[in-house]
């Protein structure tokens, strides 16, 4: 299973806008991934408070739900989202990197079940927790 | 019993645009992903301008999921915010150019936001628009629906809540 493992890293370093939000994946697992995204002033949402925007969030949540899908051992191939739902409990710290950890708790032959947190350094206090389902594709 | 002549359209025109430019302007996300805005009246539609940084599958090719979901909660925020300030831009009481300076209202925070992908999105230009379906003093609720080639066969669409900013208490009583 090690290759499968690392064929998600592949495809997942090799999306262009997980690229241009500077996100490495840290740990990847069978059915589960860990993505770092570091803070830019760029994907700045509140101009007043300097906290990062939700859709950046929605987009780290996404490639790393992705990558937990790819990586489980029952997923054949590629995936898309079917709907990810997102709860945002606080504002990320501004000028801290956002973490994220994504785990496929359930697969069928068509779908894939996901759950996802993301933190900044305080691991302890989760800034969005995020569940959606997912398609399986029989190919990349 | 007169009443006060409308103003010119060129003035009312130039209120509204230099408010929502304001508004758009000053958000850095928003200017990353080139989001703009056209405006019908109080009607917004949003515009996700079409780059290759904002492809999620290369071999597709498809844009990101989370650019989707970024490009639907920004055009929930901007209409939400809009609505809300319309009735001082109407005023006066808002004045746009300093809004363009830096004197900004606070935006309304997303409490959840959830995300029904209906087709992939093909690499070229979308569109999306938000409706409010409950707007209260603290919560608001929105729908709003993306399209790319037709208005009709939506590639995604999305339902979320947020916390409305807390009017200043001084404009309670003006």
């Amino acid at each position: 299973m090690v290759d499968k493992v690392k064929l998600a890293k592949q495809f997942i370093e090799a999306i262009p806008h997980a690229r241009e939000l500077g996100m490495a994946l840290t740990e990847i697992t069978e059915g589960s991934a860990t993505i770092t995204m570091p803070y830019d002033e760029k994907l700045i949402g509140d101009p007043k408070t300097k906290v990062i925007h939700g859709g950046a969030v929605s987009a780290l949540m996404d490639t790393c739900c992705g990558a937990a899908v790819m990586s489980h051992p029952s997923a054949p191939g590629g995936t898309a989202t079917i709907d990810l739902r997102i709860d945002y409990m606080r504002a990320a710290t501004p000028g801290q990197s956002i973490t994220t950890k994504a785990t496929c708790h359930h697969i069928t032959r068509n779908v894939a079940f996901v759950r996802a947190v993301a933190t900044d350094e305080d691991t302890d206090r989760p800034v969005a927790t995020a569940s959606g389902a997912f398609t399986v594709e029989k190919r990349f | 019993m007169s009443r006060a002549r409308p103003e010119p359209m060129q003035v009312v025109k130039q209120r509204r645009d230099a408010a929502l430019n304001a508004l758009v302007e000053a958000v850095p996300y928003i200017r990353f992903l080139d989001i703009t805005f056209d405006r019908r009246g109080d009607e917004l539609t949003a515009q996700l301008n079409f780059d290759d940084k904002l492809i999620g599958n290369p071999f597709l090719p498809a844009i990101h999921g989370g650019v989707t979901a970024a490009f639907l909660e920004v055009t929930s925020i901007i209409t939400l915010s809009w609505s809300f300030l319309w009735p001082d831009i109407e005023s006066g009481a808002i004045d746009p150019e300093e809004m363009a300076k830096g004197d900004l209202p606070r935006l309304p925070k997303t409490i959840d936001f959830t995300v029904d992908y209906l087709r992939s999105g093909l690499p070229r230009d979308a569109y999306a628009r938000a409706t409010i379906s409950r707007s209260g003093r603290r919560y608001a609720s929105v729908h709003v629906e993306a399209w790319q080639d037709h208005k009709h066969k939506l590639f995604a669409q999305a339902t979320g809540h947020f916390l409305m900013p807390q009017k200043p208490p001084e404009a309670k009583d003006g």
